[in-house]
């Protein structure tokens, strides 16, 4: 964590409630997210207990499994959140947007809608990813026939999973990563992936501060944990019994209460998690969004979509990536590292704030401006106006390093030289074509401006990378081509 | 008995020294730098019992869901002679195992006490070294020594003599899928694993044979993706060896310590404790919770005196060690003319709340 | 039995270029600092050039290229060399001395030249185009999704690095690939041996860099299962100064360490923010003083004072150099400063070191890696002077150890804390207090 970090947090310790780390919303928000809160049965890999899922917070649907170890039950479970998912899913791909054509003259469509999951925290996200990888190899046929849905589910959640881990995605969200971006509470990080405890600092109850709500929230009995692990005395005490109360039930109405009697238990220990996300997401959506946040989301609809396209032709997800796959999607993923870091300190002068502390930015007053300097040196005379900025910001951007303006990225230039609160700009770009700025394009004497080197690094032209096929001898060789086989769609699930 | 050891039962009083096993000595290593925690263990002191007694029980609870699955999977790994295990040895690591002989420590019949039990293990174990084609010992009673006391440990882990080599092999019932397992888990098996090599190596120097008659390298038997099925992987516990190794050897060194403590200080339950353990410095970070009893209190503790290490081990870093809150904010906001050896730390933080307040007062 | 270390390192050079003709695809050499792995990497390239073959040498960094070219260049200039370069690159003024060498941004430019030499990244840019050999240069700090990306364009190659700097990274953390042999984070050298476990490897033995007051230190830390000697002896490399020392405590340290090859200058026990000033200021003010004291350099390679140019001041982080730079002003214009990351492979006289674990209270696995320490102590030709505040044993003590453990990652040796400790024990004979 930076200095600014730390501070905000000590800021939010003296203020008894969080404070905000951004002055913008980094991330899109659906207009109808799918809130999933699940839980998992204690000791087992990924055995579904229950889930309460929707889209409308009045009207969460409660899924759960009475006996979580009867596998039956379990593809029951699996088929019914398959229905909501992939139901949210269709409802996406109704809308269509016209793209221009691409350069080989294929038609392009972007969805007008990409779904969002939430879940409240990473181990929401975990569990998400291995109900996926448990479902996707299922088949429809076969020794153990499941639901044609359940595969289905399996490898969308295999992709929201995947997308997960991309900067700057927003197709799935833990809810308290999603927070922390955008406030610091009084107190640990680990502190702050309790829900309950995070949501207590940043907007506690009428009556309460901050620390007193995050204390409330600690207390499982008041605060039921936001899953997917369920908290141990609520295991022993009253799941324990009630799931016992099912396997032992001797008739059709045995069988009916004891159900009843889960349902209730369980819905005991979503509701106030339910709750606690559509708070959440309220608060969310009362920032302004950040001005990069849609051309992300432009990209989240773009692998959706196609995603969905190829959906039929598609083979579910293999086990692991082979050696061609790790490093294209390594590559992808710093690349939209870089991108997302530097929109977001665009888009938000709070984050920018961080690599000012470190020197990779700057901002202050222009003390003086040559907006029609011209650099003549070459062939062609050039426009190059010169701005001076004061600063006293600790710029540790050296003579020659490319720059670019916080306000308008497309401002571009180059530090001539630092020195004693003073920085020499050279602008080198975003000013028009001509041999005169385009009017408003410099900064003028007085102007407050902020620059910095972040996103300015040229690009790197498309990388090369060999076929799976032609997979080196350093990495291998070719690896098999994956084929589902019925040993995986047989794969024990006790 | 030493003087120290002396000394530690006085700061237990009357409670019975608690029973150390793997969880507890691997615990050591978690937070090496906590007087505390190292004066408390060292003594033998039921954490947990304390804590409660302080009104800060310890969250750690267990479902009951978790220990039914853990023993159904270790019965069925260990059923019929440990069969299932045997294939993985043979299957899963390419062992050739032509047969095995298994033997049980853990019943002996009677009461023995655990002394005997030891000297039983030890008995076999010198004997198995020189015949047989292998070996399974099941509940083997192993001695470590802790801060110059003996503790008993009763693994729940087989010890497999192959080709006059033991290895250890741990059953945990956290799944490895697709070759992978949750890195924290096998961590902390790792970690129970290597108080486990040491024990053993500890007892086999002292039968006269080399340390690298036990390997580094632990068997980990864990269900195969979402099956009951189990699988079989090694798991090289060099460092946490070392880090053991390293925090046993630090342990002796409590009599400095302890010798800084009032005479007559004891943890006795009481209207005194709370005074007592308070005497003794706890080096608190947020990351105490997931291992220590004591942990609730320490952050109290910490959160009372608005001590800037319950934020994080980081953000105190970040703070050029100040360790509290109300200073770090005083001097952010100038209104605390620091002393010049903080005059950089002061520095860097009215940087920092200067950019803090032009960044939201540019955005309202 | 006396110890000739030519001899040695020369059969085991001997070695590898056999190897080169046995038919093996890959041959890996582990060269530990200063080992002479450019030498190597100059004579493998003459030796199969020599032999008719086409030639690739891959380096990490333009600096390298540039310096490689210059070795090759000037030791070999029958070789018909090549640049492969991307638009912009202007030639540096040791590529420029040698107007033989052919620049060019398109490999088919390059088709009549022997050997061709680019940085990983230019290479990786190819889609076509084949060589018969490779030569990879500080293949320990390529990752291995690089490897994958230019494996294709050589049948045969030469891989030659320092296992025991840093190890490569990403600006993403992303566990799903841990365990795989070709795990992309992994550097290029680890994924080639899992795949390839027949492949021979070599280690040269000899450090010509390090002195024999440095070479046991630095091979028992940080190699600690292939140890390598010093190529000098004892008393083959002096220091001394042209002014003599006036008893303060800067001086002493310089004293120790010209006398010794090692000192400590040890600040009050302090935590402090990474840019303490008082340690920034003394680290400065050491190396400040020694060019003042006009140090002098005796070695095999004769006499020579130890200008700016001989002297490396190194830190961890990129705010302490800058801070360091600062410091140094305009007396110690001519010293390299630099973080440990851009000073591998660098070479120097004598190295001032801002310790990594300075004034910190807690250690992060970055103060930790090992890496890190082993290229700060062990750039230097004849003595070491690091700066820290009192603590660090006490620090290292504490250290929690908690690290995640992922299943199937080989375990990566030595372990940070420990070459810490066996660096920090050693200093601690060296000491020194401000």
């Amino acid at each position: 964590m930076s200095a600014l970090g730390a501070l905000a947090r000590l800021e939010a310790v003296a203020a008894g409630r969080a404070v905000p780390v951004a002055t913008v919303r980094h991330c899109h928000l659906s207009e109808r997210p799918l809130v999933i809160v699940p839980l998992r049965l204690a000791g087992e890999a990924v055995a579904p207990l229950a889930a309460m899922v929707g889209t409308d917070p009045e009207r969460p649907r409660l899924l759960f499994v009475p006996q979580p170890r009867n596998r039956d039950l379990r593809f029951r479970f699996a088929a019914e959140l398959a229905e909501v998912v992939l139901g949210r899913i269709e409802e996406c791909r109704t809308a269509v947007e016209e793209l221009p054509p691409a350069k080989d003259g294929t038609e392009r469509v972007r969805y007008g809608e990409a779904p969002q999951i939430i879940v409240p925290n990473q181990a929401g996200v975990g569990f998400l990813r291995m109900l996926g990888r448990s479902t996707r190899f299922r088949r429809t046929d076969g020794p153990y026939p499941v639901d044609p849905a359940v595969p289905m589910l399996g490898r969308w959640l295999t992709w929201f999973a995947d997308r997960y881990e991309r900067p700057g995605a927003a197709l799935l969200l833990a809810m308290t990563e999603t927070l922390r971006l955008h406030w610091a509470s009084g107190q640990s990080s680990l502190e702050d992936g309790n829900l309950a405890a995070l949501l207590g600092w940043i907007d506690p109850p009428e009556g309460l501060t901050g620390p007193q709500a995050a204390a409330l929230a600690e207390d499982p009995v008041a605060s039921p944990p936001a899953g997917p692990a369920t908290d141990p005395s609520f295991d022993n005490e009253v799941l324990a019994p009630a799931i016992a109360g099912y396997d032992e039930a001797a008739d059709e109405t045995g069988l009916s209460h004891a159900k009843e009697r889960l349902r209730t238990v369980l819905s005991s220990q979503l509701v106030p998690t339910w709750e606690l996300m559509w708070r959440a997401i309220g608060l969310l959506r009362a920032l302004p969004e950040g001005a990069n946040v849609a051309a992300r989301h432009d990209r989240d609809r773009d692998s959706f979509t196609w995603y969905a396209e190829t959906f039929e032709e598609g083979f579910p997800q293999a086990r692991r990536d082979d050696a061609v796959n790790a490093a294209r999607r390594l590559h992808d993923l710093e690349r939209a590292q870089e991108s997302y870091d530097a929109q977001r300190a665009f888009d938000d002068p709070l984050v920018m704030a961080e690599y000012r502390l470190t020197g990779e930015a700057f901002g202050g007053v222009v003390t003086e401006c040559l907006p029609t300097r011209l650099d003549e040196t070459g062939k062609k005379p050039k426009l190059r106006p010169w701005l001076r900025v004061r600063t006293g910001d600790p710029v540790r951007l050296e003579p020659g390093r490319a720059v670019c303006s916080a306000a308008r990225p497309g401002l571009k230039g180059r530090i001539v030289e630092v020195a004693a609160g003073e920085v020499l700009v050279e602008l080198t770009g975003g000013m028009g074509r001509k041999l005169t700025p385009e009017p408003g394009s410099v900064p003028e004497v007085g102007d407050r401006v902020c620059f910095t080197s972040l996103g300015t690094d040229s690009a790197r032209g498309r990388p090369n990378f060999p076929e799976r096929e032609q997979t080196p001898w350093t990495h291998g060789g070719p690896p098999a081509e994956y084929v589902p086989t019925d040993e995986d769609a047989q794969e024990a699930w006790s | 008995m030493t003087d120290l050891a002396a000394r530690l039962d006085r700061l237990r009083g009357a409670a019975q020294p608690r029973n150390h096993d793997a969880r507890t000595i691997a615990a050591l290593t978690s937070n090496p730098g906590c007087a505390r925690r190292g004066v408390l263990d060292a003594a033998g002191i039921d954490k947990d019992a304390i804590a409660a007694e302080l009104g800060f029980a310890a969250p750690f609870g267990q479902s009951q869901f978790a220990i039914t699955r853990g023993n159904v999977f270790e019965a069925q790994v260990k059923a019929d002679g440990c069969a299932e295990l045997l294939s993985l040895l043979r299957d899963r690591l390419g062992l050739s195992i032509p047969e095995v002989a298994y033997d049980d420590l853990g019943v002996v019949g009677g009461n023995e006490s655990r002394k005997v039990r030891h000297a039983r293990t030890r008995q076999l174990f010198a004997r198995a070294l020189g015949e047989g084609p292998g070996t399974l010992f099941d509940h083997p009673l192993l001695r470590l020594d802790i801060a110059g006391q003996p503790a008993y440990l009763e693994p729940d882990v087989i010890a497999f003599q192959f080709e006059g080599r033991f290895h250890i092999i741990e059953i945990k019932s956290f799944a490895m899928i697709d070759g992978q397992a949750d890195p924290a888990q096998v961590a902390s098996a790792a970690r129970q694993s290597a108080v486990y090599v040491l024990a053993l190596r500890r007892l086999l120097t002292e039968l006269g044979h080399d340390e690298d008659t036990v390997s580094h390298e632990v068997v980990l038997v864990c269900p195969e993706n979402f099956s009951n099925r189990p699988t079989a992987t090694f798991l090289d516990v060099r460092p946490q060896l070392a880090v053991l190794r390293r925090q046993l050897a630090r342990l002796t060194g409590i009599d400095r310590i302890v010798a800084e403590l009032p005479a007559d200080l004891t943890f006795e339950p009481g209207a005194g404790l709370a005074g007592a353990v308070r005497s003794v410095e706890a080096r608190y970070s947020p990351d105490c919770v997931s291992g220590c009893e004591m942990a609730l209190f320490c952050r109290d503790e910490a959160r009372a005196c608005g001590s800037t290490g319950a934020l994080g081990r980081s953000i105190r870093d970040d703070l050029g060690g100040v360790d509290s809150i109300a200073t770090a904010l005083a001097l952010a906001d100038g209104s605390l003319e620091p002393a010049e050896e903080l005059a950089e730390t002061a520095a860097g933080l009215r940087l920092a709340a200067r950019l803090r307040r032009e960044a939201l007062g540019a955005a309202s | 039995m006396t110890f000739d270390p030519g001899a040695e390192a020369g059969r085991v050079v001997d070695a590898v270029l056999a190897d080169l003709a046995a038919g093996h695809r890959g041959v890996v050499v582990d060269s530990p600092p200063g080992a002479g792995k450019s030498t190597l990497v100059v004579r493998a390239a003459a030796h199969l050039a020599g032999a008719g073959e086409r030639l690739m040498i891959v380096a990490q960094t333009n600096e390298q290229v540039d310096d490689l070219i210059d070795r090759i260049a000037t030791g070999h200039p029958e070789l018909a060399l090549g640049r492969l370069s991307a638009a912009g690159y202007a030639p540096s003024a040791r590529v420029a001395a040698h107007p033989a060498v052919r620049i060019a941004q398109k490999a088919a430019d390059l088709d009549e030249h022997s050997v061709v030499i680019a940085t990983a990244a230019k290479w990786a840019t190819l889609a076509e185009g084949s060589w018969p050999w490779a030569i990879v240069d500080e293949a320990y700090q390529m990752r291995s999704d690089m490897l994958l990306r230019l494996a294709g364009r050589f049948e045969r190659a030469l891989f030659v690095g320092d296992p025991g700097q840093l190890d490569p990274f990403s600006t993403v953390e992303v566990e799903r690939w841990a365990g795989l042999s070709w795990d992309p984070l992994r550097s290029a050298v680890s994924v080639l041996l899992a795949h390839n476990p027949e492949l021979p490897v070599h280690r040269l033995p000899v450090s010509w860099r390090l002195p024999a007051s440095a070479a046991p230190v630095v091979s028992e830390a940080f190699y600690p299962f292939t140890g390598f000697r010093a190529g000098t002896a004892p008393g083959d490399r002096r220091l001394e100064f042209s002014a003599r020392g006036m008893g303060t405590p800067h001086d002493r340290a310089l004293d120790e360490a010209a006398a010794t090859g090692w000192a400590l200058l040890e600040l009050p026990a302090r935590h402090t923010v990474r840019t303490d000033s008082e340690a920034v200021r003394a680290t400065a003010a050491l190396a400040v003083r020694l060019l003042q004291r006009g140090g002098v350099a005796h070695s095999e390679r004769g006499t020579a004072p130890v200008d700016a140019a001989r002297i490396a001041v190194g830190a961890a982080h990129r705010d302490q150099v800058t801070a360091l730079r600062a410091a140094l002003g305009p007396a110690g214009a001519g010293v390299t400063v630099d973080t440990a990351n851009r000073l591998q492979g660098r070479e120097y006289d004598v190295t001032v070191v801002l310790h990594p674990l300075s004034g910190r209270r807690d250690a992060t696995a970055f103060h930790l890696e090992s890496g890190r320490l082993c290229v700060l102590a062990s750039r230097h030709r004849h003595a070491c002077v690091v700066v820290a505040r009192a603590g660090i044993p006490e620090l290292l003590d504490a250290h929690p150890s908690a690290e995640p453990v992922h299943l199937n990652v080989p375990v990566r040796f030595p372990d940070g804390w420990e070459a810490n400790q066996a660096i920090l024990a050693h200093l601690a004979e060296h000491r020194v207090r401000a």
